[in-house]
């Protein structure tokens, strides 16, 4: 999807009806389907699982050999998940870290990169040339001090600690960049000449084109954050401050009897990533393709 | 050297500059305003950290008391440490099994799925979807659905007639299964780059070979492998990088067991710096990881630079 979504009816009608009239032809039975069905079921297996045995009653996972089907929808286990444990806390938890994170990332990424983009100015250079350094440290490299200046700002075992290292990424920054500078100038010399402000050009002329882009950082920005174990692990202690990731795994380990439970915390920690794909399904695949095709 | 005389137009000039410089003065503020955030973050959790850690990979820290200058020691000590050898080993086997089979698999789905049948978006998904699942949720899932008493999988094998296996429990299968679980979530990413790739490739390249009289064997070998090699190396550089950084799964399942079969460099790493309490011996690990990254990526840079003529040539 391009960013000229502003035509009006019509315009929209043509291109909508052009891939239906390619389509129609029906496309004879291919030999292919005998390969890549089998091998599309044998992914979709393990999460067709994961739901059925968060709808199990704890008896009948517990049965040996373990039943394969359930015999009736039993929600004890999502009962169990949200009215005992602090289930719905870690989601909260989760939920603030990642909206603040890729609010934050958009926020700092559009005004950082639009800066190396388009305004020269002293020292531009020099931290450009090491952001582009630090994209490529890995974290396990970092996290031992950033454990050290988390503790000397008094914000380990508090969501402070999850969200400022995440408040931006180079790559943000740098994948902005890249993109505003694929925009021809011309767009926002008019409105420069005018009087307009940086800022003003960036709101009323860079940001309606820059969608995709946009789109990409918030989805991976979403992903990395949402899915992330190592950091909540190193920089928190107290289960009130868990997100969901690191509060499933210590479930897991505390409750290994109770495997319905689990599962049933399982797809809620899945749930919001999978109905997010779902939902913008091209934006995810476009995203990191493109980030692999530029590499 | 002889000097120029000044040119006579000089004066004139005057009133632009003073005007230019306090826009241009004006903007640095402005374009400052606008990089900083990004700059106190990047510079205070990164480049900073990355001094900090050499500092600290010559020292002994417990994260709490003053550290003590101790030299080359932490490296000389890893030298000698079975464990790390065994985490390198671990990694080294993970990485050298799961890199090859994942970009293999995933660029045999591709081509699967470059022809003009029905569903192909739907597969697409299919084989995608698990990638944007969490390790900590993979992790979960697998460590129930293997689990020796209650797990499906023996439970299936049971039903035919297979004696029940040990899986993530038994040493000499749990980093084969952790492969196995990363192959699962980590191909579709190679199918889904390999399909976006294989619609770039130059459709008239393949209609010449045709009428050449190539056969689809040879097209493929000469005509489409070629063209995808770019991404092929960006691919071997990707999955290398994240497969020697490879640490959730394992946390989430084995947390390194049994007996060590799956301790892997990353938490080897975590285990010595929040574990036990020896950051300076975990921060010298983590050096030698980033070296061996470091090393991949150039290795993979002279490669991709080397294989770029040819491939120009074979498009010639």
């Amino acid at each position: 999807m391009t960013a000229t979504t502003t035509g009006t009816a019509q315009v929209h009608s043509r291109p909508a009806a052009a891939p239906a009239a390619r389509r129609r032809p029906r496309m004879p039975f291919s030999a292919w389907h005998l390969l890549l069905a089998p091998l599309a079921a044998l992914f979709a297996v393990p999460l067709v699982w994961l739901v059925l045995s968060s709808l199990m009653s704890n008896a009948e996972i517990n049965r040996f050999p373990p039943a394969l089907w359930p015999s009736g929808i039993d929600f004890g286990g999502y009962g169990y998940v949200l009215g005992n444990a602090m289930f719905p806390r870690w989601l909260l938890n989760s939920a603030i870290v990642s909206a603040v994170a890729v609010t934050s990332n958009l926020v700092f990424g559009v005004l950082g990169g639009y800066a190396f983009a388009r305004m020269r100015f002293a020292g531009s250079r020099v931290l450009l040339v090491l952001m582009l350094a630090t994209m490529a440290v890995p974290f396990q490299l970092t996290m031992i001090p950033t454990f050290l200046v988390m503790k000397k700002l008094g914000l380990i075992d508090t969501l402070g600690a999850l969200i400022v290292p995440a408040l931006v990424t180079p790559f943000a920054v740098f994948l902005l960049r890249q993109f505003f500078l694929s925009l021809p100038r011309e767009l926002e010399e008019a409105a420069w000449i005018d009087g307009c402000s940086r800022l003003r050009v960036i709101f009323s002329i860079v940001l309606p084109l820059a969608r995709p882009a946009l789109a990409t950082v918030a989805v991976l920005t979403f992903l990395t954050t949402w899915n992330d174990l190592t950091w909540p692990l190193i920089a928190i202690n107290h289960d009130t401050q868990y997100t969901l990731q690191l509060g499933l795994t210590t479930f897991q380990g505390q409750h290994h009897t109770k495997w319905s439970a689990v599962m049933a915390g399982n797809v809620l920690t899945v749930l919001p990533v999978l109905t997010a794909f779902l939902f913008a399904q091209k934006a995810f695949i476009r995203s990191v393709t493109s980030s692999g095709l530029k590499g | 050297m002889p000097r120029l005389p000044a040119p006579l137009t000089l004066p004139q000039d005057r009133p632009e500059p003073r005007a230019l410089r306090r826009r241009r003065r004006r903007e640095t503020a402005t374009a400052w305003a606008f990089v900083s955030p990004a700059v106190v973050v990047i510079l205070g959790l990164s480049v900073l950290p990355v001094i900090w850690s050499l500092l600290l990979s010559f020292q002994a820290d417990d994260l709490v008391t003053p550290s003590r200058w101790v030299g080359l020691d932490n490296y000389h000590a890893l030298r000698q440490d079975p464990n790390f050898h065994q985490a390198v080993r671990n990694t080294v086997l993970y990485t050298v099994l799961y890199v090859p089979l994942s970009i293999a698999i995933g660029l045999a789905l591709a081509l699967a799925l470059n022809r003009r049948i029905r569903f192909v978006g739907l597969y697409r998904t299919l084989f995608f979807i698990p990638f944007v699942i969490s390790a900590t949720a993979q992790g979960v899932l697998f460590s129930f659905i293997l689990d020796p008493e209650f797990g499906a999988a023996n439970s299936l094998l049971h039903r035919l007639g297979i004696s029940p296996q040990g899986f993530l429990t038994d040493p000499s299968q749990a980093l084969g299964v952790l492969v196995a679980i990363t192959l699962w979530s980590g191909t579709g990413l190679c199918t889904v780059i390999y399909l976006a790739a294989l619609q770039d490739v130059d459709h008239s390249l393949v209609e010449a070979a045709r009428l050449d009289g190539a056969g689809r064997p040879q097209i493929l070998r000469h005509v489409t492998l070629p063209a995808l090699t770019p991404v092929t190396v960006f691919l071997l550089l990707w999955q290398t990088i994240q497969s020697l950084q490879v640490f959730d799964l394992v946390y989430v399942t084995t947390k390194g067991g049994p007996l060590g079969s799956t301790t892997v460099i990353v938490y080897f790493i975590w285990e010595q710096a929040f574990k036990e309490f020896t950051a300076g011996y975990g921060a010298a690990a983590a050096y030698v990881l980033a070296l061996a990254l470091l090393v991949v990526a150039v290795v993979l840079r002279v490669a991709r630079r080397e294989r770029a003529p040819r491939t120009k040539a074979a498009a010639s």
